[in-house]
């Protein structure tokens, strides 16, 4: 009846999953029972779970990620408690939770923090950027999120009933093949990444429709904001990769369940063929995660520098050129495999190829910042804090490019170290520079300047003592994932590392810290004017946070640097009112993503006639969708009006007081 | 025309799969018959290819492949209306994107699959091949 | 990717055109379809990259040439292009706005749809009980998965296309639904495309040796 699911897939005799998951099932009972008792379910409901803005999406799935970075942080911090220990000794995590946790950490820093958190911001920003009312896709937008959060779900869930996978984040097989992996670990894995790489592909697709389609007048492709640009290689690879991505998690999931013999030993399957497709996927998806980030350090550098962004159309070529690069050099990631010396040859010459548009990108960076009037606030900081970190990141990879030096450094500590430095000096900083830098223009009010710089500071120190010594555990020869050791030599670094995770731990602190701060010091914070940063773009050109419809009339654009232009000739005459039609709410999203959590949940327990059931529920929320005869509302054009003329009357307010003083 | 494609003629662009619409009914329903029409030869040739002994055998998978290759051809032009007018151009590079990862993957995934094979044959198929 | 866009005014005199602003919902929306059949393509190649590597990983078991009835895949083949043509007529019977010719058309799509489905879910059927299914050996694990996804992908339309008729009879020819009948007619031919890809690599060239 529910097939193989039984009370022996509750933990109860491990004590951590029993009692984080309790402390979070407390959090989650409190946060909802607030919600209800005040009243604010309808609103919740309203405008947030059902709404199909593009704002409200982009700071869902950016609230999605900051929680699933404490879970996964939470996985780091117990790694490196369980690393300073186990020296001679089997430390606090038995190996078969060992593994769990570093498969978790990895599979949801990756898919659930750095994924939806440049999604998210992208979703934010693009539109406004574009000087547009939503994407394409509205509605497909909501499904996407929800369907992300959904594998979420899922892969916490985990925690609870059953078990995670043991395999890595990337499942190799034969270890992930049902001999060695009986139980529901991989198959949690599995449909959950199956499931949100729906989401994510739907959200690849609607972002290059919208870059491509949806601008507004006069905004040609090279008067696009550089953020526009690299939201547009990044979705041209999600496209392009994610695809691969579901094919391959779909063959090892046909050899678990049906028997198929696609990496199995016997029967002719080919193990290394897994390897092999899931980096031609993985390649590509480590260039969605950096190359938003890029866009985001084009943005704020130039910005805090006041002088518009050196170099664009070299930028513009380095990001596409990085884009096609990116699917050329996947089998560095297994040099090691013994394809031999002439494969392994070209692809390295490739990789070190695809480093140089990066180094294009950096000195641009240095150059916008050359000259200007540089203002060292806190996204400023986390761009600098990038440069530095990630150039170190970055030519430690073109150092492992050389085959032979990969043949020493694979599966070392020297490479977990190297794609730490450039994702979290790459991703993060990037992700907590786009958070600050857009923070205001998504609440109405900035973040508190002096906690964002202390968190930066704990950030940028606590990487460097976290991840440094990892390089030379490397060198001395530990290998990633041990669950314990018995070499002395290696037990400083690592307690050092362990340190450098409390700092990082501190920043984080600091962060939450500076989310709660900021909220009640709002009326102190608040963004009166839209504009807090004198920023470039035309998002800086509507109110904070934008009303639904985001700009009155469609903003006529003659050059790049859209909203600079029209700033410095100071503000016109009243445009013409209109009404204007916005997308309507719908729960399709969010319904979907139910019936989906109820088949992977299903799928996962063999539970089939529940599978059955979510089918044909996910199957009647799309006819149901499909029927709807109006699918969008209207803001009359003398509400426009209304709220148009008050955000420009703050604006000339606060100008003129600024003019007086 | 009709309200469909009234926003068409505005724009710069044209959706793919739409067709310039010039032509009456009977014209584009010539346009599918000839589509149909070269497809069905193609599709012929390419099974007749397949089987006979008349054509030089190590040909043949190179013959395939191209007559399928043309046969793709005629369905985006005759059946999906991608043409390289300017109307067309994002259109077509779109195309032509999908299909350099198409060759990067298949292609890719093959030659490397092909030295990892050769490289790392089990033992007692390397036996094998040498008895 | 050029800034301004050049275009003939009615004079016949080349004018240059600025990016006039967000394209139509039409082109909106089959563009971002025709995105999503990309996508679709390259999940294909994946399987397409996995066949080619696994085809000679019979393990002792039959191969293509043993297996492969070239009569049923010229049907099947046939049957599929056909349908790909009477889309097309409906396609054009949505543009002219004529429901009883769209409907027709439909109904016969779905009957070819429907007649290559059930000759290839005979052929699954007869293969495995020749003790050649899909878990026999790699070779045919890949076999079953790339012409199964085919098959799954057929199916999907065909529930697609019903329910597009159902639409079109309880909505008649609003534009939201002509748009998505032209993501439909996307989506039914790409299926015809890679077909051709499938009956050229799988079944023409495996019986080839």
């Amino acid at each position: 009846m529910l097939g193989k699911l039984t009370w022996d897939a509750v933990p109860l005799d491990q004590p951590i999953p029993m009692i984080s998951s309790g402390v979070v099932a407390l959090a989650i009972l409190a946060v909802l029972a607030w919600v209800v008792i005040k009243g604010h379910f309808p609103y919740l409901w309203r405008e947030w779970i059902t709404s199909v803005d593009h704002k409200r999406i982009g700071v869902m799935y950016t609230l999605l990620a900051m929680v699933m970075l404490l879970r996964g942080f939470a996985d780091a911090i117990m790694m490196r408690a369980q690393q300073s220990l186990a020296f001679h000794s089997q430390g606090f995590l038995p190996p078969e939770h060992y593994d769990q946790v570093f498969s978790a950490h990895g599979t949801i820093m990756i898919f659930f923090v750095a994924m939806p958190f440049m999604i998210g911001l992208m979703n934010l920003v693009v539109p406004l950027q574009l000087g547009v009312r939503d994407v394409a896709f509205p509605t497909l937008n909501s499904v996407g999120f929800w369907l992300t959060a959904t594998g979420a779900l899922l892969v916490n869930i985990s925690l609870v009933v059953g078990e995670f996978a043991r395999t890595g984040w990337l499942p190799y097989p034969p270890l992930s093949e049902l001999g060695y992996s009986p139980g529901v670990g991989v198959d949690y894995y599995l449909w959950s990444l199956e499931i949100s790489g729906v989401g994510t592909l739907v959200a690849g697709i609607n972002l290059v429709t919208t870059v491509l389609k949806i601008r507004t007048k006069g905004m040609s492709y090279l008067r696009m904001p550089m953020f526009c640009w690299t939201t547009l290689a990044t979705n041209l690879l999600i496209v392009a990769a994610f695809p691969i991505l579901t094919a391959t998690l779909a063959m090892l999931l046909l050899d678990r369940y049906l028997g198929f013999h696609f990496f199995t030993n016997e029967a002719g399957g080919n193990m290394m063929m897994f390897m092999n497709l899931i980096w031609t996927w993985g390649h590509p998806e480590v260039y969605i995660l950096v190359l938003p980030a890029f866009g985001i350090f084009s943005e704020v550098i130039s910005t805090f520098s006041g002088k518009p962004l050196f170099g664009y159309r070299s930028m513009v070529a380095a990001t596409m050129a990085i884009c096609i690069l990116s699917f050329m050099v996947w089998l560095h990631h297994f040099f090691t495999m013994g394809a031999g010396a002439d494969v392994n040859a070209i692809f390295g010459i490739a990789t070190m190829i695809i480093a140089v548009p990066t180094g294009v990108k950096v000195f641009n960076w240095l150059f916008t910042m050359y000259g200007g009037k540089v203002r060292f606030q806190t996204p400023l900081l986390w761009s600098i804090g990038f440069m530095v970190t990630f150039i170190i990141g970055g030519v430690t990879g073109v150092l492992m490019a050389v085959p032979p030096v990969a043949f020493v450094l694979h599966n070392s500590l020297f490479l977990v170290a190297h794609f730490h430095n450039v994702i979290i000096g790459g991703v993060l900083f990037g992700a907590f520079a786009g958070y600050t830098y857009w923070f205001p223009k998504a609440f109405g009010f900035k973040l508190h300047e002096g906690l964002g710089k202390a968190a930066f500071w704990c950030w940028l120190i606590g990487f460097y003592v976290a991840f440094m010594p990892l390089y030379v555990l490397g060198l001395l020869g530990m290998t990633r994932r041990m669950q314990h050791y018995d070499v002395p030599e290696w037990r400083p670094w690592l307690i050092v590392a362990a340190c450098g995770a409390t700092l990082i731990m501190c920043g984080i602190v600091l962060q939450i810290v500076q989310l709660v701060v900021s909220i009640r010091l709002r009326e102190k914070l608040r963004d009166q004017t839209g504009d807090p940063w004198n920023g470039r773009s035309l998002e800086w050109a509507t109110a904070s946070p934008p009303p639904a419809f985001n700009f009155a009339v469609l903003p006529q654009v003659t050059g790049a640097d859209a909203y600079w232009a029209s700033k410095q000739r100071r503000l016109g005459e009243e445009p013409e009112y209109r009404d204007i039609e916005i997308p309507r709410n719908s729960a399709t999203g969010f319904v979907c993503a139910f019936f989906a959590t109820i088949m992977g949940f299903a799928l996962i327990w063999h539970i089939w006639w529940m599978v059955a059931a979510g089918a044909i529920g996910a199957f009647a929320t799309f006819v149901v969708f499909a029927w709807r005869d109006h699918d969008e509302d209207v803001v009359p054009a003398e509400e426009v009006a209304r709220i148009d003329r008050r955000h420009w009357a703050q604006r000339h307010a606060l100008l003129s007081r600024e003019a007086v003083e | 025309m009709n309200n469909a494609h009234s926003e068409v003629e505005n724009s710069i662009d044209v959706a793919p799969g739409d067709e310039h619409l010039e032509g009456s009914i009977a014209q584009r329903v010539i346009g599918y018959l000839v589509g149909l029409g070269l497809a069905i030869l193609l599709t012929a040739t390419s099974f007749f290819v397949a089987g006979t002994d008349l054509v030089w055998q190590p040909s043949i998978p190179v013959a395939l492949v191209v007559l399928a290759i043309a046969q793709m051809g005629v369905h985006v032009v005759f059946f999906l209306h991608i043409t390289t007018g300017p109307d067309n151009t994002n259109n077509v590079l779109a195309l032509a994107f999908g299909v350099l990862i198409v060759i990067l993957v298949i292609g890719g995934s093959l030659w490397i699959m092909a030295n990892l094979n050769h490289n790392m044959m089990p033992m007692d198929q390397l036996m094998q091949m040498q008895r | 990717m050029s800034t301004v866009a050049l275009t003939e005014s009615h004079h016949g005199a080349t004018v240059a055109r600025e990016w006039s602003g967000p394209a139509s919902k039409r082109i909106v929306t089959g563009y971002g379809f025709w995105i999503f059949i990309l996508s679709d393509m390259i999940m294909f190649s994946a399987f397409f990259a996995t066949y080619a590597v696994l085809l000679g990983q019979t393990a002792g078991g039959p191969t293509g040439h043993d297996l492969f009835d070239l009569r049923n895949v010229a049907i099947e083949t046939a049957l599929l292009l056909a349908s790909s043509f009477t889309c097309g007529m409906a396609s054009i019977a949505a543009d002219t706005r004529s429901t009883t010719w769209f409907q027709f058309a439909m109904a016969v799509t779905c009957a070819f749809g429907l007649g290559f489905l059930i000759l290839e879910g005979q052929e699954f059927a007869s293969l495995v009980a020749r003790g050649a299914g899909p878990t026999r050996s790699a070779f045919l694990s890949a076999f079953f998965t790339l012409v199964g996804c085919h098959g799954l992908h057929v199916s999907a339309g065909i529930l697609w296309l019903l329910t597009m008729m159902a639409q079109v009879s309880a909505k008649g020819f609003r534009p939201d639904i002509q748009r998505r009948v032209l993501c439909f007619a996307l989506f039914w031919h790409a299926l015809d495309i890679i077909w051709i890809a499938v009956f050229t690599i799988v079944y023409l060239l495996g019986n080839a040796k």
